[in-house]
């Protein structure tokens, strides 16, 4: 009813999109956890819906029935111990009645033991790094490319057009359903917050901390969220995929990956054209550098640096490589090293000291990267 | 009548200097309640013109009028601005007006104080504001200006610590006049338990305020001893601790949104038994509930940090203790309605005011008793839900009851009634564009979308219109506020003393408009 009328009464105002959606309560989640918190939310509303009930009842009755124009009379009435009494306590035994299961299900949460495997999740500006610690993988997850790109102020995209708008990952994290798993939380430049709605919590991602929470997932499916902590300008800009799968389908994930993960260390050894870091580069600057430095490469005076005739990009390949590989402290600029793969870095660089005007002609070899990672 | 007249002309040879400078000199309790309630209603305007452009980014999904790291500046500066600029230099304004006329003082303790505590503010708020045209923009880490995230802001950072410097000390000189006023200057016979209620409130407000106000310049200055001098308080890597900085800072934070609240209270109190012509139910609990509310505020700080990771014992202690707050808040409630209860109402501006903050306050009372269960905060923290939840409490709260307190005063301040008609018409255009506006933002929160984010999923689109179309009226109906304000300066039908059939108190025996000097001679009080 209620969301009929909502509709009804937005239409009447302004033409809706076709995927205008009236979401009204929160989601009953994935997992025991997050069923456990839909009820405690549940049933607190209800109390609190009663209570009001209660109270605006008996205001708007008076409102109604005792104005002067009615030709009410005022009474003269203003203390009574008992009623101060009565609704001091009745409260706090209501209280003390929504505090108890409240109290379980946050014994249950902090409850970590036995679980089956621990990812390591690293919250980065902008984007979330995933460590399968049990299976020695590891994975980045920026916001999707096109996704990136129609955001773009006055990009010229049909944003309405687009599934999942700003909630769509390159590198969705996998997990197995069925299992405890144990989520470590850590950041490495400011605060950040993990928060996948199905899971039924969001825990802060702290730099130089690590915070711990769990799920065990039911059903397959894809369960999406994204960063709840402000962390500057892409802070509405970095989601969260989660991909549930049945037991055999994550572990073939899990051997493709590390196929996947054997095969790019194995191409870092070949040399490379100039073409195909090119291209490569230009996928990698529009995930992971656009944000911040532009799609022009003019960056954000005085918040981002220009690419365009920067004295770094235009400067010898060595302090380029370790700008984009050790980051500036005290900045958004991240590490890469620990983010990107030696191609990917390759090409990024290729590209940036090709593109923007800045044309320098050079072409710098993922073995290159590799030799400085020793 | 008369003698107040008399007493008023025998003094007119000291009366206030001409011009401009009667402004920028004054020691005048009035005069410097004008001047905080002008100030506020300007830093109400600037606050609500940078919500106005959240709300046109927000109205449709993709990016459109601001980068986002103008939007994340937008959203810091309106929350600092309407906070500080706003809310509380209107209630330090009301203090002014006041307290000296409802305790039977001619003006507050200290009035050179008082006017230092009124200049620090517009240089603090033209500093603020102008970070904004500065290199990288101003303040965009948030108005808790959390760390490692507001080190990163650019060179507006030292003139964002100075300029809270600033409105910590003026706050601090307002409440040490207000508690001296107080405890100095009653009338004979005004005993502590005969005060009215917004005397009460503000006392107790002042204490918070001197409590907290340090804490949080203690705070801030850390901030600029890590970024400029190389200290380590809040970074991990040299052994410091980003959550510490959030204890520090809800240390402050909790009681300042009682700071926010308790004076609406007290607003509340004198109007309601007006209007209902009847005294008000349980004076002395109100008192007790308020000094109870008081003292709960300096330890839930960490029910705005449950996601940080906290041990279990202190998410079990901050749950518990935040829970109790809705005891006192209640018990308020329950008196106000019996208060009306078997009254004899009628509904001018000021008390449908009011009628709408028991109704609308009560509602963010529900929602923060429902981010009080801590397993249940873990899906509402940072969401649009707890976005509705503090509007609730301070727009209709604390903002409605400044429009009430306006209303409710504005005939004894300038001798002229307002216009009842443009008064109800604001009032409904306020009271309902202000539920469209933030209503839909608690389903916007519960189905998932996160607070301080300047672009969002397309499933959000129909209540963020809704949302935005309710701000746009309510940032306009304000607009109709100024100008009765303005008209009613300017003139109307002559207020008479009482103003009010069912006033009671000792501004009200004063002519309207009161003597340059309040009571030149204590009144008697039974």
């Amino acid at each position: 009813m209620a969301v009929r009328g909502a509709a009804a009464f937005s239409s009447l105002l302004i033409p809706m999109g076709a995927s205008a959606e009236y979401g009204l309560n929160m989601t009953e989640g994935a997992t025991s956890l997050s069923h456990e918190v839909y009820g405690l939310h549940m049933t607190i509303l209800w109390v609190c819906v009663v209570i009001g009930a209660v109270v605006f009842g008996a205001m708007f009755y008076s409102v109604f029935k005792h104005r002067k124009s009615k030709g009410a009379v005022a009474a003269n009435f203003h203390e009574s111990t008992f009623a101060e009494f009565a609704w001091t306590i009745v409260p706090i035994l209501i209280l003390v009645s929504m505090a108890i299961p409240a109290t379980k299900t946050l014994l249950a949460m902090d409850d970590l033991s036995d679980s089956d495997m621990t990812i390591k999740v690293t919250g980065i500006q902008w984007k979330w790094k995933y460590d399968y610690l049990d299976e020695d993988i590891s994975l980045v997850s920026n916001l999707a490319p096109e996704h990136a790109k129609a955001s773009q102020r006055n990009s010229g995209i049909d944003v309405t057009k687009i599934e999942n708008y700003l909630l769509e990952v390159d590198n969705p994290v996998v997990v197995p359903v069925g299992k405890k798993i144990r989520f470590l939380m850590t950041a490495n430049d400011v605060i950040h917050s993990w928060w996948v709605p199905a899971l039924g919590w969001k825990k802060d991602a702290i730099p130089g901390f690590v915070n711990e929470m769990w799920a065990r997932i039911d059903k397959p499916g894809t369960y999406r969220g994204q960063c709840a902590e402000l962390c500057g300008k892409g802070h509405g800009f970095m989601p969260i995929v989660v991909v549930a799968k049945s037991e055999a389908d994550y572990k073939d994930w899990v051997a493709m990956k590390r196929e996947e993960k054997a095969a790019t260390l194995a191409s870092a050894d070949r040399a490379w054209t100039k073409d195909e870091l090119m291209k490569k580069g230009q996928q990698v600057y529009t995930t992971t550098c656009m944000a911040c430095h532009q799609a022009n490469g003019q960056g954000l005076p005085g918040a981002f640096p220009a690419l365009a005739g920067s004295p770094v990009v235009k400067g010898p390949v060595e302090g380029h490589i370790g700008v984009v590989m050790n980051g500036r402290q005290g900045t958004a600029m991240a590490a890469f090293a620990g983010l990107m793969s030696d191609v990917d870095i390759a090409a990024v660089i290729t590209y940036e000291r090709n593109a923007f005007g800045n044309d320098t002609g050079d072409v710098v070899q993922p073995s290159t990267i590799k030799a400085a990672r020793k | 009548m008369s003698s107040a007249t008399a007493i008023h002309d025998a003094h007119d040879d000291h009366g206030p200097s001409k011009g401009i400078m009667r402004w920028i000199t004054t020691t005048n309790h009035k005069d410097i309640g004008t001047l905080y309630l002008i100030f506020a209603l300007i830093m109400f305007m600037i606050g609500g013109a940078m919500a106005m452009i959240i709300r046109a980014e927000l109205f449709q999904p993709g990016m459109q009028l601001v980068d986002p790291a103008f939007f994340n500046q937008m959203t810091t500066v309106h929350a600092l601005v309407m906070i500080f600029g706003g809310v509380m230099p209107a209630f330090t304004g009301l203090a002014n007006w006041l307290i000296p006329m409802m305790i039977g003082a001619p003006d507050m303790a200290l009035p050179r104080m008082n006017n230092w505590s009124f200049w620090i503010l517009p240089f603090a708020f033209t500093m603020l504001l102008s970070t904004l045209f500065m290199n990288g923009g101003g303040p965009a880490a948030g108005w808790t200006m959390y760390p490692p995230l507001v080190l990163q802001t650019g060179d507006a950072f030292p003139f964002m610590i100075l300029s809270i410097h600033m409105m910590g000390i003026s706050s601090i000189m307002g409440s040490i006049n207000v508690i001296v006023t107080i405890m100095n200057m009653r009338a004979p016979g005004m005993t502590l338990m005969k005060m009215p209620l917004f005397v009460w409130t503000w006392l107790i407000t002042a204490y918070l305020l001197i409590a907290t106000m340090p804490v949080l310049a203690g705070a801030v200055t850390m901030l600029l001893t890590d970024k400029f001098f190389g200290t380590s308080f809040f970074s991990a890597a040299g052994g410091g601790d980003p959550v510490l900085y959030q204890h520090v800072f809800w240390f402050f934070g909790h009681p300042e949104v009682y700071i926010l609240i308790l004076p609406a209270f007290g607003i509340i109190s004198q109007i309601i038994p007006t209007f209902a012509r009847k005294p008000l139910f349980g004076y002395s609990s109100m008192v007790y509930a308020t000094a109870s509310i008081a003292f709960l505020s300096f330890i839930v700080w960490a029910h705005h940090m449950f996601t940080v990771g906290m041990p279990t014992a202190g998410e079990l202690f901050f749950m518990y203790a935040t829970m109790m707050i809705a005891v006192p808040t209640g018990v308020k409630v329950f008196n106000w309605v019996s208060t009306m209860w078997r009254g004899s109402m009628t509904f001018e501006t000021p008390m449908l005011f009011a009628i709408a903050f028991v109704f609308l306050f009560t509602i963010g009372g529900f929602s923060g008793l429902m981010l009080a269960i801590a397993p249940a905060d873990f899906q509402y923290h940072d969401t649009y839900f707890v976005v509705a939840h503090f509007h609730y409490v301070l727009v209709s709260g604390a903002v409605f009851s400044i429009m009430a307190a306006a209303y409710y005063w504005m005939p004894k301040w300038t001798g002229h009634m307002y216009d009842e008609k443009l008064g109800k018409i604001h009032f409904w255009l306020s009271a309902i564009s202000m539920n469209v506006l933030f209503f839909p933002q608690h389903f916007l929160g519960l189905a998932g979308m996160p607070r301080r984010i300047p672009d969002y999923s397309v499933q959000f689109t129909g209540f963020n219109q809704i949302s935005s179309i309710g701000g746009f009226v309510f940032g306009l109906s304000q607009v109709l506020f100024c100008y009765i304000v303005y008209k009613t300066i300017k003139g109307g039908q002559p207020a008479t003393d009482n103003v009010w059939e069912g006033a009671h108190g000792l501004e009200w025996t004063l002519p309207s408009p009161p003597p340059y000097h309040s009571f030149i001679e204590a009144p008697a009080v039974k």
